[in-house]
């Protein structure tokens, strides 16, 4: 094909997406620094996380000014993977409610932090085995 | 885009797409190099999502308490404990290193080999350090006795998707520094000059796709 006739646009566009995706990555670290908890993480998290997908894909990878032909053979297939995505989900919550009701598995469970294990390791016994 | 306009003599939008696949002729108005470097990462993309929604099924399916990641990745700076510190300084690394290189994309289409050559060589340089973080994390997380197989803080499975999927990743950055440099030295030297500087956008789309990847493993392994 014509050589030299490639992705050519103009250097702003690529500046002002590099300092979108800086903001961007910086409100979700911010998600979590200020714990931002339960749905509202969720929801920041997976917001800002499409955010900088969608402009990553559209922009820096030419997406948004390919032809229809090679757009859909890249986002068409991946489509699919949304509905094994959903499928192990739905299938993930039912073997967990199985566990929970027939292994009498605890629910009530917590993870240890790293500084709970120091405290371990120096002596201080206040943590109960799980 | 999904007008039914004429751009360049040829239709676009739908009507665009039907006369593309229905014509005898080439389907993908792209060099082959880059057709086939697309399709290649939609394959990727299967493997990444396959790890992750394995990742998404353990995760679900333990009863074993999940490990609190922005305590097992937070490191001790000026006395005080900052979570995830490590990693947010990987992403904006990384989003560094995706920025140079659509810069280089461009500076290649220009022609100006010296500016490609050096943005190149940036973005590669950026992408070693990422691993060398990478590196160091792993060191950390394996002293502090993540396994695989078993980790003190909760469910074993934590440690299964770390060293899988984070290892892919990172396996993926090493390829892509290497290729990176292949492409900036041949450059350098010339190879491209009568072809054309198609190669640094198919270069740079490999790169911008390790790049989104970590997008994804930051949201979900890190951050949720």
């Amino acid at each position: 094909m014509s050589s030299d006739v490639g992705q050519q646009h103009p250097l702003g566009i690529y500046y002002k997406i590099w300092v979108l995706l800086f903001v961007l990555s910086g409100f979700s670290y911010a998600v979590d620094y200020f714990h931002v908890e339960g749905a509202l993480r969720w929801f920041l998290v997976i917001l800002f996380m499409t955010l900088k997908a969608g402009f990553i894909v559209a922009i820096f990878m030419h997406v948004v000014w390919e032809r229809l032909a090679l757009v859909w053979t890249i986002l068409g297939p991946p489509i699919v993977l949304l509905v094994l995505i959903g499928f192990m989900a739905i299938e993930g919550n039912y073997t967990e409610g199985t566990r929970y009701q027939y292994r009498g598995d605890d629910p009530t469970l917590q993870p240890l932090s790293p500084s709970d294990l120091h405290h371990e390791e120096s002596g201080d016994a206040t943590l109960n085995e799980h | 885009m999904m007008s039914e306009s004429v751009v360049d003599g040829v239709p676009s939008g739908v009507t665009g797409l039907v006369e593309d696949w229905a014509s005898d002729k080439q389907a993908y108005n792209v060099p082959w190099g880059k057709a086939m470097m697309w399709i290649f990462l939609v394959s990727d993309t299967f493997i990444f999502t396959c790890f992750l929604t394995g990742y998404l099924n353990v995760r679900l399916t333990t009863t074993e308490p999940w490990p609190l990641q922005t305590e097992i990745f937070a490191l001790t700076l000026f006395g005080q404990s900052v979570p995830l510190v490590l990693i947010a300084i990987m992403t904006f690394i990384l989003i560094t290193s995706s920025g140079s290189m659509a810069l280089a994309v461009n500076f290649g289409y220009r022609r100006d080999k010296t500016k490609t050559f050096w943005l190149m060589v940036a973005t590669a340089l950026l992408g070693a350090s990422f691993v060398g973080m990478q590196a160091f994390e792993w060191t950390k997380l394996i002293q502090e006795g993540v396994r695989p197989w078993a980790n003190p803080f909760g469910a074993a499975q934590f440690g299964s998707v770390f060293f899988m999927v984070t290892g892919f990743h990172g396996l993926h950055v090493t390829g892509g520094v290497i290729y990176l440099l292949v492409v900036a030295n041949k450059i350098r030297k010339g190879h491209y000059d009568k072809k054309g500087f198609e190669i640094v956008e198919i270069a740079g789309l490999y790169w911008h796709f390790v790049d989104l990847v970590w997008v994804f493993i930051f949201a979900f392994f890190y951050l949720l």
